[in-house]
């Protein structure tokens, strides 16, 4: 408040300003005095964002979730997700006369009646495409740099929530136009849920009101896709960003950056400028692919009939792993017990994907545990840094894409003159050993890359200068790197495994030896970072 | 009155014991005749007579390209199946196509330059036409595309979208075949398709789709082939992974330069 009472004095003193300023004044008092909104501006105009091209994939989703917000405004003043037959009278001569719901009906409107619908339709589907990626992507940059570590471990469970609700408002979304392609996504998720043992089918009543497809099911997801799911996503991203401003922002370091400061530029005005001008760069290259290339062809599709299934039928990129990881299953997997039958063909992958989300969300708390570390961490670390995190990351980026690659098995198979069975069985080995291969390979490379900084810190790089001395012997000149390169590669700790210790009983529970081993199993191969005696010893 | 006497009516007109078998045979012959008049009215065939000559140019012809797989007298090895019954329509699209003569064994016949000039083929589906009877070249209204073809994308979805896709651009089978791409297919080689059921594809018959049904199809794939994607560029119609694809490399890959120039140092 004491920088409000002053600002009158401070322009008091200078010559007398314009009748502009004095209004801007007179409004900002005004508003501060009721709001105190100086205090909020004062701490958001100096938060301070590093430079650095990785940290701003969160804001190309925060940007295409805007731009999905605005389309999806746009096409709900056109779209009526009733589930009523009606025939098709609209201007696509390949449906006249088709009988079909008021909802594919309507989707088929915005696309062929309504001016600009079917640039907004298209505008609001590659944004989605382009939200689910860019968090993808973000939440990969954050892994690979050690940013969920304490104090960001909240954070990371409410972007890994946000993730899993811009896949949930993606599925709804591309069910609703009630299309052909939608409606074998619904009834793979229907499969799926009475897959589940003694609910299955009760809760797929439940959900769809009847025998599937009924006449319920497009209302009822409409309802969450424009309703329940973007209210808890905006709450998510508002506390996302309010603990970003908590948290303050990771930098990478380099001289003068530590663990107590962040180097940057502050919002006002220069990232504001920045990020703002980088709002209307996501939002036009959204509205260029949009304008230029066809996305999900619902008039290609037809009306919803549980019948026919249409060759390279897929669900969007981010539910790609789900299905794929049902293609992958070996077949005659059922078990029939007392008459029932366990589609374990199903159940499986069902379970191996529920856990390997939770594994995401869970893994800052297992990484802490198991290396005991409780220090708050405020510089990014480099991936080679970290090679058994990196190499997890590997594995899991391997498992998902082996499952990814899958959903389109039956494309790879044609476009590369492949056989279908030959491409699942190639990509069950990829998403069952390619994990431990990837895994390997990655941290082998990670360690490589710690033993070349080692030497570089040490002893320079190769100059590529071979000078031969006067008693005949050859030699290849290094040059000491400066400072500030330097400073790259020496800056980061050195940990060690835990060491098991007796509780206070003197006892050694299992759970502390499954803690020590593993913790040995993260750090047992490292290559110690350069120490400053070591770069002194080198000097002379 | 006479003609009231109970005798003579078992023995004449039409309470004779001949009548119910007269009867029978008449009922049958007019059914029987009907039907055939019903059925050869609903083939789409033309009526086609193939000269002497011109099945005796096709009988050259097969015996120098064909034989060698189908058996001389076409009735088949170990290499290639009968042709004996398959009618010139099949000639017409596995030759037109250019997937007969076949490159190589493979899981199936490619589509390849076309080997033989129009005259030749028509010459070797006379010489197999002659062999034994079987499906002939539709009559031209049956190819015309100009039929409905809001029935004609219903077909498409309900009896061909599973292999084909329902844009028509292809899709996997199993062991290495696959579903070919329908753009730009000749209107013949579609109901040839149909009618013949060539390799992995199941026979169409007209008691399954009316020659007029096939004409729909072939009008909806006419449409598809006429008018490009509204939407712009269709990125080979495939659905969801071309897409997924291009927002991965071609949308946030720009983004993310943008990213990089956006973060760049000034030096």
């Amino acid at each position: 408040m004491t920088t409000t009472t002053q600002q009158p004095t401070a322009a008091a003193t200078q010559a007398a300003p314009g009748r502009g300023m004095r209004f801007t004044g007179w409004a900002a008092n005004y508003i501060d005095e009721r709001t105190s909104a100086s205090t909020a501006v004062k701490t958001l105009g100096r938060k301070i964002f590093p430079d650095h091209w990785s940290f701003m994939l969160g804001e190309v989703a925060l940007y295409s979730f805007i731009v999905i917000l605005i389309s999806g405004t746009f096409l709900t003043f056109f779209f009526d997700p009733s589930m009523t037959e009606v025939e098709y009278e609209g201007s696509y001569v390949p449906l006249q006369g088709i009988p079909m719901s008021v909802a594919y009906h309507t989707a088929l409107d915005i696309s062929f009646e309504v001016r600009g619908g079917l640039l907004m339709r298209q505008v609001h589907h590659w944004a989605a495409l382009l939200f689910v990626a860019s968090i993808a992507l973000h939440m990969l940059r954050v892994f690979f740099t050690g940013a969920f570590r304490k104090p960001r471990e909240l954070n990371w469970v409410i972007g890994f929530l946000l993730f899993v609700m811009a896949m949930a408002l993606g599925f709804t979304g591309y069910s609703l136009p009630d299309d052909m392609l939608s409606g074998n996504g619904l009834r793979i998720i229907d499969g799926m849920i009475k897959a589940v043992p003694v609910v299955g089918a009760w809760i797929s009543f439940l959900l769809f009101g009847d025998e599937f497809p009924g006449t319920q099911i497009i209302q009822r997801l409409y309802i969450l896709h424009i309703m329940l799911l973007p209210a808890i996503t905006i709450a998510l991203i508002g506390v996302h960003m309010l603990l970003l401003i908590v948290n303050k922002h990771t930098q990478f370091a380099a001289p003068g950056r530590t663990n107590d400061n962040v180097v940057g530029a502050p919002v006002m005005p220069t990232f504001a400028a920045k990020a703002g001008g980088f709002f209307f760069i996501v939002f036009g290259t959204i509205v260029l692919i949009a304008s230029l290339f066809t996305i999900n062809p619902i008039w290609n599709y037809g009306p919803y009939d549980p019948s026919p299934v249409s060759a390279g039928t897929q669900p969007d990129w981010y539910i790609g792993f789900a299905d794929g990881a049902l293609r992958l299953m070996p077949p005659n997997l059922d078990w029939v017990i007392f008459g029932y039958t366990l589609p374990m063909g199903v159940l499986i992958p069902t379970v191996v994907l529920v856990l390997f989300l939770a594994a995401i969300a869970v893994y800052p708390f297992l990484e802490a545990w198991v290396t005991g570390d409780k220090r708050e961490h405020h510089i990014a670390e480099r991936p080679r840094n970290a090679p058994v995190r990196t190499g997890i990351g590997a594995a899991a980026i391997v498992f998902y894409c082996g499952m990814w690659a899958a959903a389109s098995s039956d494309l790879i198979a044609t476009h590369f003159r492949l056989t279908l069975e030959g491409v699942i069985h190639a990509l069950q080995f990829v998403t069952v050993v390619g994990p431990f291969i990837a895994f390997w390979i990655t941290k082998r490379v990670c360690l490589a890359l710690q033993r070349k900084d080692r030497e570089m810190a040490l002893h320079g790089f190769e100059t590529g200068r071979i000078v031969r001395l006067p008693g005949g012997e050859y030699i290849e000149v290094h040059e000491q790197l400066d400072d500030y390169e330097r400073w790259k590669l020496v800056a980061h700790d050195e940990y060690q495994p835990l060491m098991i210790r007796p509780d206070a009983n003197g006892r050694i529970t299992a759970r502390q030896r499954v803690r020590a081993g593993l913790s040995r199993w993260f750090f047992e191969d490292r290559v110690a970072p350069v120490t400053q005696r070591e770069l002194e010893e080198q000097k002379h | 009155m006479a003609i009231t006497s109970p005798a003579s009516p078992r023995r004449f007109g039409r309470r004779s014991p001949l009548a119910t078998a007269a009867l029978l045979i008449v009922g049958l012959l007019a059914t029987g005749g009907a039907y055939a008049l019903a059925t050869s009215t609903a083939t789409a065939e033309t009526t086609t007579t193939h000269s002497a000559e011109m099945i005796e140019e096709g009988g050259k012809l097969f015996a120098a390209n064909c034989a060698s797989c189908h058996g001389v007298l076409a009735d088949g090895t170990a290499a290639g199946p009968s042709l004996i019954g398959v009618g010139a329509l099949a000639v017409d699209f596995q030759v037109g196509t250019g997937r007969m003569p076949m490159a190589a064994s493979g899981p199936q016949a490619e589509v390849k330059p076309v080997q033989f000039d129009q005259e030749q083929i028509d010459q070797m589906g006379a010489w197999v036409a002659s062999l034994a009877p079987g499906p002939a070249l539709p009559a031209e209204r049956y190819i015309a595309g100009d039929g409905d073809v809001a029935n004609g994308a219903e077909l498409f979805r309900i009896n061909c979208a599973m292999c084909h896709n329902v844009a028509g651009a292809g899709g996997a089978l199993t062991e290495g075949k696959y579903a070919p791409g329908l753009a730009n297919i000749d209107p013949v080689h579609v109901y040839g398709a149909m009618v013949t059921g060539p390799q992995n594809m199941p026979v169409f018959s007209d008691m399954n789709l009316t020659p007029e049904e096939k004409n729909d199809i072939i009008s909806y794939l006419r449409y598809v082939d006429e008018n490009p994607s509204v939407g712009g560029f269709d990125l080979g119609s495939l659905g969801p992974v071309s897409e997924g694809l291009f927002i991965w490399i071609f949308g946030l890959g720009a983004l993310v330069a943008v990213t990089v120039w956006l973060t760049a140092k000034s030096n």
